[in-house]
């Protein structure tokens, strides 16, 4: 069975800084995989390279063993197939929740505008937010807001989901509600990955996770492995920091 | 969720502050009665009062002059709201169009992104009435087979010109969308012109609607500027009547035409403006 989600050698430079150094990582289909590291060491980079919107400077990534990085394959055809939500929501204020949620099914899978809504407000419901469907989306909560932009991702129904620090700008008791979200996307079999500050979070929904730093993965196991019992001593020594003494 | 407001009495701390709020608001609407009044009432005193005020009423407030002039000023007003209708959307489209060229990215659209940017430069640096004379005088020299009229080359000398200020404006609006907008349009597999036409123009638009509204203002008083080429418009109308009779009369009644004719779009635009002021707090 060949991976999603397969990044060999990835290389991609800001001017003179290096971010992401030949790195490699393949995720497999239903895998949920948890990128932690020190703040600058290059996780958003690497969901964006994923979801082509960076150009990479070296290597390759595969998306369900087809070459995505392949200058003649449309980047919209990609995106297609990949969900990404940001720390900052990004929904589009001049839209309603539900056509915040509809709007790609309609404009890019060309679905009828009823079937789309009905989808769309099946989710809501799913989410308990069925009431807020015609809300703007300055009138939603931070939480409401994220998890809006998790259900626009995923009514393109998309073969891999990629979340950057979908919980970093929420209230604590915001949190709990995104990952109960997350949880249920987990259970139904979604491949995801995640960049996190969070490590309690990593260990609830990972089942592998990758310490980045120096532009590669460093680290990767288990979360009870690399979070409890890391051998390598930069991994130890990030855990170490973020640790209450 | 929201509890419902039924079962809810304001105590009495509440009552006395709504029925302070009402005091103070009669109390303010007495004061402005009053000094508007005051301010009025002076005003009229300092201008009547006037030596020469006698024959500045004659030169310029005779009503039977008035009356004599007016269905001929309000024919040019006419022409003046026609081509204002016709000059305001063609300059809105035009504008709107080479803003969009403008955005435009890869090397094949260099050259019409080179001409969207000079075509701005040039027709927001050269003055209207130039454009306007080459036009209507310049170019019916040429004798082309199925010539316009003037009056419609005088309309597309105001479309040229005031596209390049709208313009400017609509990209303005445009780059004022934050990329990250593009950039969740584009991750959701929304093509670049797909993003623009759904994500960045609604919110663009709407953040300039009022400065658009107040070019078309201004656009309304320059319209007039047509009959530089023969066509008469309000205020050429009143030149002619004010000729006629000696008398200044006319112009006094073009301006007040002018004025009623802006007050709705005027409103309109305050109004815009006001309902993107509360948006942004909104937020
Ligand atoms: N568009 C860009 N131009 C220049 N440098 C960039 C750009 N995007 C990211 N970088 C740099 O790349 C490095 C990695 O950034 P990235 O956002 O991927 O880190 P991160 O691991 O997501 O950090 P955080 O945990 O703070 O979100 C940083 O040093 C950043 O300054
Ligand atoms: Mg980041």
């Amino acid at each position: 069975m060949t991976a999603v989600l397969a990044c060999q050698g990835v290389r991609k430079v800001f001017g003179s800084s290096v971010v992401l150094d030949g790195l490699d990582l393949e995720v497999a289909e239903h895998e949920v995989v948890a990128l932690i590291g020190a703040s600058g060491s290059g996780k958003s980079t690497l969901l964006r390279c994923v979801n082509l919107l960076e150009e990479l400077d070296d290597g390759t990534i595969h998306l369900d063993g087809s070459h995505i990085t392949d200058p003649r394959v449309n980047p919209d055809l990609v995106r297609r197939k990949i969900g990404i939500v940001f720390q900052s929501y990004n929904l589009f204020p001049h839209l309603s929740v539900l056509d915040n949620i509809t709007l790609a099914p309609v404009r890019v899978h060309k679905r009828s505008v009823s079937s789309a809504r009905a989808q769309a407000l099946e989710l809501l419901t799913r989410i308990g937010l069925a009431d807020k469907a015609s809300a703007y989306p300055d009138r939603l909560s931070g939480g409401q807001q994220q998890r809006v932009a998790i259900v626009r991702a995923l009514v393109n129904a998309p073969r891999l989901l990629l979340l950057d620090e979908v919980t970093s700008a929420l209230d604590p008791e915001l949190v709990g509600e995104v990952l109960d979200l997350i949880s249920d996307l987990k259970r139904d079999g979604m491949t995801m990955v995640l960049a996190t500050h969070e490590m309690n979070f990593a260990r609830q929904v990972a089942d592998r996770v990758c310490f980045l730093d120096g532009g590669r993965i460093v680290e990767q196991g288990p979360p009870s492995q690399v979070l409890d019992a890391p051998v390598e001593p930069r991994t130890q020594q990030f855990l170490r920091r973020l640790a209450p003494a | 969720m929201t509890r419902s407001d039924t079962a809810f009495t304001p105590s009495a701390v509440q009552l006395d502050r709504v029925a302070w709020r009402r005091r103070q608001t009669i109390r303010s609407i007495l004061v402005a009665a009053l000094s508007t009044a005051v301010l009025g009432a002076l005003l009229v005193f300092a201008v009547t009062g006037a030596p020469g005020w006698d024959r500045v009423r004659q030169s310029f407030l005779d009503p039977s002059i008035a009356a004599d002039a007016l269905p001929d000023v309000l024919r040019g007003l006419w022409l003046n709201i026609r081509l204002l209708v016709f000059c305001a959307l063609g300059s809105l489209g035009l504008g709107l169009v080479i803003a969009l060229l403008r955005t435009l990215r890869g090397p094949v659209f260099f050259p019409v992104r080179a001409l969207a940017v000079s075509y701005t430069y040039t027709f927001r640096g050269l003055p209207l009435i130039i454009v306007i004379y080459v036009l209507t005088l310049g170019v019916p020299g040429l004798r082309l087979q199925g010539m316009p009229s003037v009056l419609v080359l005088g309309g597309a000398a105001l479309v040229l010109t005031y596209s390049g200020y709208l313009a400017e404006v609509f990209r303005a609006g445009i780059e004022s969308v934050h990329p990250s907008q593009v950039a969740a349009a584009r991750s959701l597999g929304l093509t670049y012109r797909q993003a623009m036409r759904h994500v960045v123009l609604p919110q663009a638009v709407r953040r300039v609607a009022p400065p658009l509204l107040n070019d078309t203002v201004a656009l309304q008083k320059d319209v007039g500027l047509v009959s530089l080429a023969g066509p008469i418009d309000a205020v050429r109308a009143a030149q002619i009547s004010t000729a006629e009779h000696f008398n200044y009369t006319p112009y006094i009644v073009a301006g007040v035409l002018f004025v009623l004719l802006a007050i709705p779009l005027i409103a309109v635009t305050d109004w815009v403006t006001l309902r993107a002021a509360r948006r942004q707090a909104g937020r």
